[in-house]
């Protein structure tokens, strides 16, 4: 059977024009043969006696299968090449067999009713299939799921499945989509990698994405950020509960914070007397207009900023078993979102700040978390961070530290206290201030010495610029 | 005639080493046409009438009418032909009015000046230079205004350049003259009149511009967009986003060592392409950063591209169907989140 | 008639050719006709692939326009070019080891059967874009003529192409600026399976060619000695400085369009009388009726063609293949 195109793997013989015994010559038509395109004729390329037909009309033998033997003129018949297996009539495909080697290693369910069957505790290898190629449809897990069959029942791990591992016999299917994979970007994913953060632990921002703003700073396993949930629902469509992040958010703070607990950590409480400070502060704030003016939470950030310059022992990283210094003060700032949930972003340098400065970069640094619009600088190592909780009611807050950092600084609410000063008694805003400190690397009486150093930069004006 | 002739002293108007890009482009020629005899100027109403966009105007009466030749309205014959004097030895510059009649054109294009030294098996070279005018912007519809350089960029065998900056315009015509391949070099319609300072610094062929550095986000550009994307990077600036801005400069090849280099250090990136967004040069570039940057990007790429219309002719409409400031703004800010 | 050039392979061309021109003329048709009989051999058992096209019946076109060209004058083809090829010189073993894809190819294996490419004897490849070629040989004979060389750019074309665009675009062109080219139609009737008349409201193809104002007329495309006078004629008004000249070659292809094409379009009745014309057939009987060609001579003409012919059979098959490497080789220029 001759190519008679690149596109021509086959053809039948239609009709043959020579019979055995006769004479032919070199481009004489034979036969004729018909190809997917048309009837073509076939011509040969010797002469010579046909000695023998080897493809009766109507087969069709592919390209390459010899059609008939012509023998050169007054040579002995040669003998007979084996018969070819001729291409038609091939078996057609029984109906109901599988159509194709490869079908066997095809998927048996698409990825959303793989997820569909997980939610339900079905393994889709084990289900019946009524789709295409016996694939497992949506239609078959529900029906699975309401007879009780086929069950996952080798689960262990049952930190996502317990409440659907054992199915119902008339199944309760969430009415929300299955928990989605976290978004988060490659870029974030890959800098989580680099800092031993697992992408279980990331949160993402205010627009469902992690961010490489999201993935906290730090060596190792130590995450230098509390997560934080997704903001206020923007889309009322999305169910207010379950919240899968949010849920994660607390396995996170969780783990997290059980990393702290393996902290020999020791409490330091001293309560700070601001009528001074906030006199002088209000006289201040008389000179600068609204937007600039200072909050008190600003001012106890600029003291324990300087007093960190003058205690050095709290600032910097318990590595190794061994204090690595902090050379600059960068201070971690927990920030509370308006939707619940925590961010700690940095503010560098903060003891080379004036106290202005220092409320234009907390006055920043918060606006830029509650917006998520965090930048890369704003998640530097701190070395040491503050937890304040302002307004919120709270008269003392004794936080756990952010490993590797080796202490933490908290403040209550402001209050208006009776307070002695010598023999008098008066009443007088106060705020309590607390250390938290890694007993590793300080005693307590370092965490004292601190807070009394925050006292005595509260007391001295001359600190403020 | 007299009055047009007289129009063509080039750069008078403006101090030395200022000039427009109609003029950069005009200079160029008159350099190639001045030092190389092989050089000659061809295509429709280049000569007498001082080309549509009167790029060439005045080089009829300098170099003559053989060497500034006036063709019939025969894109294929005329661009075949450049193609054939090249093969023959000659640096033909071919004018195409713009880029929408180039099509006339596109068989010898593509079957012709991009394949033959390949399937010569190396035997053949083409070194033909075709000028044309591509882009909207001046209300003159679906048939005088789109974009298809990235068309032309998907073309192995052909060199695509779309100069952006009165220096380039100034620059480029020397080295695709020099080029052994054929070079296609686009001209946005509405960069003819934008002035700018020229140097003598060569411009290579293949390599991309940071016009604005910037750290938060990458913005890549060509051509007729560059304007575009500085005003947004401007925007941006106000706003605390400093955005990066990259010339390509060339589209076939495309400098992706340039690109890559900028997303690695911003992590974000945002196209502005003239052309429709669909099998764009936009969606060429934001590939090949996906397939070679993923691990850096830290949010989805952006394309700001033209609307999928065929350009229209009010204002206002076709206005809204090209990149504006705005949309490159926003798909900025999109991407630093 | 003056004696054609001979561009062949063989520098020298055998003593009896130089006593008698048409002996030449016999033999490169003969070399033409019995290689694309080869070729069809070598086609149907897979050896060729891709679309081939044969000019059998047309050989007398190839043998005398482009045997009559000088060597610094240019050729433009189709991608029914083997004939064009080998009249003007191409090894046949290069043109054949490019059919097999084989780097031993005139063009390397990038071209195949429709692009045959010898810059070093001017020949501008077969264009497989009907009606392609045309800009590119005005551009040549520009070329030339601003650059002062007295040569001739030959573009040859079929009757499908004047069809097209880019034949009027052109011929214009080349008439308006003077320029030095030949154009000729390769008239076979036929673009691919269109008869002439159900494509051309005027058949008169030379005509149409005359609006351009340039000389154009038909000639006997079956009769290599017409075909290589008229070519000469067109030539030499040509050198003259006085523009472009058509000539249509009317003939015709004995075989279908190409390999796969069942040739449901025209009868057999047609293709046998046009047969009886075979330009091989006449020729070689008016050089036996005047005593030109004798039995033995004829013999050892097809006995040295055929030897030719497996010789190159035997040159591509032991050819190298382009390393894959040299894949994206070639696409733009490369340093020399």
């Amino acid at each position: 059977m001759p190519s008679l195109g690149a596109d021509m793997d086959a053809g039948t013989v239609v009709e043959w024009a020579v019979a055995p015994g006769d004479h032919v010559h070199r481009g004489d038509l034979v036969a004729a043969v018909e190809t997917e395109k048309s009837v073509i004729d076939v011509e040969c390329f010797e002469d010579g006696v046909v000695e023998r037909l080897l493809v009766p009309v109507g087969t069709k033998v592919a390209v390459g299968t010899p059609l008939a033997v012509i023998a050169p003129e007054g040579a002995t018949p040669a003998p007979t090449p084996a018969p070819t297996p001729a291409l038609t009539p091939a078996p057609a495909p029984a109906a109901g067999t599988p159509e194709r080697d490869g079908a066997a290693s095809l998927p048996r369910a698409t990825p959303p009713v793989r997820r569909f069957a997980e939610r339900l505790g079905l393994d889709v290898a084990r289900l019946p299939g009524t789709g295409p190629h016996g694939t497992v449809t949506h239609a078959d897990v529900r029906a699975a799921a309401s007879t009780g069959t086929t069950a996952r029942t080798d689960t262990t791990d049952t930190t996502d499945t317990t409440d659907t591992t054992v199915p119902s016999p008339t199944p309760t299917v969430p009415p929300a989509a299955p928990a989605e994979r976290p978004r988060i970007t490659p870029y974030a994913r890959r800098l989580a990698a680099e800092r031993g953060t697992p992408p279980e632990a990331l949160r993402p921002g205010a627009d469902g994405v992690v961010r490489a703003r999201d993935v906290p700073a730090g060596t190792g396993a130590t995450p230098t950020r509390t997560p934080r949930p997704t903001p206020q629902p923007t889309r009322p469509t999305t169910p207010p509960s379950p919240r899968p992040a949010a849920q994660g958010m607390r396995a996170a703070i969780a783990a997290r914070m059980t990393r702290s607990l393996a902290i020999p950590q020791y409490h330091v409480d001293s309560v700070l007397e601001l009528g001074a400070p906030l006199d002088r502060l209000r006289e201040v704030n008389r000179r600068l207009p609204v937007s600039e003016r200072i909050v008190p939470a600003a001012l106890l950030l600029h003291a324990t900023a300087r007093a960190a310059r003058r205690v050095p022992e709290l600032n910097g990283h318990w590595v190794d078993d061994t204090l690595v210094p902090a050379t600059t003060v960068a201070l971690g700032v927990v920030v509370s979102l308006r939707g619940g949930g925590l961010l700690v972003p940095t503010i560098p340098a903060a003891d080379e700040l004036t106290l202005s400065e220092l409320m234009a970069a907390l006055r920043d640094v918060v606006a830029r978390a509650r917006t998520g619009r965090l930048r890369t600088s704003d998640a530097a190592d701190a070395g040491l961070t503050v937890t304040d909780l302002g307004e919120t009611g709270g008269h003392s807050v004794h936080g756990r530290i952010f490993p590797p950092q080796v202490a933490l600084v908290g403040f209550g609410a402001v209050v208006r206290r009776p307070w002695a000063e010598g023999d008098l008694l008066g009443v007088r805003p106060t705020v309590t201030a607390t250390l938290t400190g890694d007993h590793r690397a300080t005693d307590g009486v370092v965490g004292g010495r601190f807070l009394h150093a925050i006292d005595d930069v509260l007391h001295d004006t001359e600190e403020w610029s | 005639m007299s009055a047009v002739t007289s129009a063509a002293a080039p750069g008078t108007e403006l101090p030395p080493g200022r000039m427009t890009y109609r003029e950069a482009l005009r200079e160029s020629l008159r350099e190639a046409l001045r030092g190389d005899e092989r050089v000659f100027v061809m295509g429709e109403d280049v000569g007498r009438y001082g080309g549509c966009f009167a790029v060439t105007l005045g080089l009829l009466e300098e170099f003559g009418p053989e060497r500034v030749r006036d063709t019939p309205l025969s894109e294929s014959a005329f661009v075949g032909a450049g193609i054939g004097a090249a093969l023959g030895g000659m640096r033909p510059v071919v004018e195409i009015m713009t880029v929408n009649f180039s099509l006339l054109a596109l068989d010898q294009i593509l079957n012709n000046a991009a394949t033959l030294a390949h399937m010569s098996g190396g035997q053949l070279a083409v070194p033909l230079v075709v000028r044309m005018t591509t882009g909207a912007g001046r209300q003159l519809a679906a048939q005088h205004s789109h974009s298809l350089e990235g068309w032309y960029a998907h073309i192995p065998g052909l060199r695509i350049v779309a100069p952006a900056t009165v220096a380039d315009a100034r620059g480029m015509l020397a080295p695709a003259l020099a080029s052994p391949d054929p070079v296609l070099l686009f001209e946005h319609a509405g960069l003819y009149a934008s002035e700018g300072e020229v140097d003598d610094t060569p411009v290579a062929l293949d390599g991309a511009a940071v016009r604005r550095p910037g750290e938060d986000v990458t913005l890549v550009t060509y051509g007729g967009m560059l304007p575009t994307a500085l005003a947004a990077a401007e925007a941006l600036e106000a706003g605390g986003i400093a955005a990066e801005v990259v010339d390509l400069r060339s589209l076939r090849p495309l400098d992706e060592a340039t690109v890559l280099a900028s997303v690695r250090r911003t992590h974000r990136l945002v196209v502005v392409d003239e052309g429709w967004r669909s099998g764009s040069l936009a969606a060429e570039v934001a590939a090949r950063v996906a397939e070679q940057a993923f691990y850096d990007l830290d949010a989805p790429p952006e394309r700001v591209c033209s609307a999928e219309v065929p350009v229209p002719y009010a204002a206002h409409l076709e206005r809204a169907a090209r990149p504006a400031v705005d949309d490159v703004v926003a798909a900025a800010r999109r991407t630093v989140g | 008639m003056s004696t054609p050039t001979d561009t062949a392979t063989d520098p020298t061309p055998p003593g009896d050719e130089r006593d008698d021109p048409r002996l030449a003329l016999l033999r490169g048709m003969v070399r033409i006709r019995r290689f694309e009989e080869r070729c069809v051999e070598l086609y149907s058992a897979e050896r060729i692939r891709g679309f081939m096209h044969l000019c059998v019946g047309e050989e007398a076109v190839a043998v005398g326009l482009v045997g009559a060209l000088a060597a610094e004058d240019a050729v433009v083809s189709t991608y029914r070019e083997h004939g064009h090829a080998l009249a003007r010189g191409v090894p046949m073993s290069a043109v054949l080891a490019e059919m097999f894809g084989r780097a031993s190819g005139c063009s390397r294996g990038r071209g195949g059967s429709m692009h045959l490419f010898d810059v070093s004897r001017r020949f501008y490849g077969g264009n497989a874009i009907v009606g392609g070629g045309l800009p590119i040989a005005v551009g040549l004979a520009l070329a030339d003529a601003l650059r002062g060389h007295p040569v001739v750019t030959a573009c040859l074309f079929g009757d499908g192409a004047v069809a097209e665009g880019e034949f009027h675009e052109s011929l214009n062109l080349a008439a308006l600026w003077r320029l030095p080219v030949l154009f000729c139609c390769e008239n076979n009737r036929y673009a691919m399976g269109t008869a002439l008349e159900f494509e051309h409201a005027q058949t008169d193809l030379a005509l149409r060619a005359a609006s351009y104002g340039m000389p154009a007329w038909p000639v006997d495309g079956m009769d290599p000695e017409a075909v290589a006078e008229a070519t000469q004629r067109a030539l030499a008004t040509i050198r003259s400085g006085s523009g472009p000249c058509f000539l249509e070659m009317r003939t015709y292809r004995f075989r279908a369009h190409s390999m796969y094409d069942p040739d449901r379009y025209r009868d057999r009745a047609e293709v046998a009388r046009w047969k009886d014309q075979d330009p091989v057939d006449r020729l070689r009987a008016r050089m036996v009726r005047d005593g030109g060609l004798d039995g033995a001579s004829w013999d050892r003409l097809v006995a040295a063609v055929d030897e030719e012919i497996e010789a190159a059979v035997a040159a591509a098959e032991a050819g190298p293949l382009e390393p894959v490497e040299d894949l994206t080789r070639f696409v733009y220029a490369e340093p020399s």
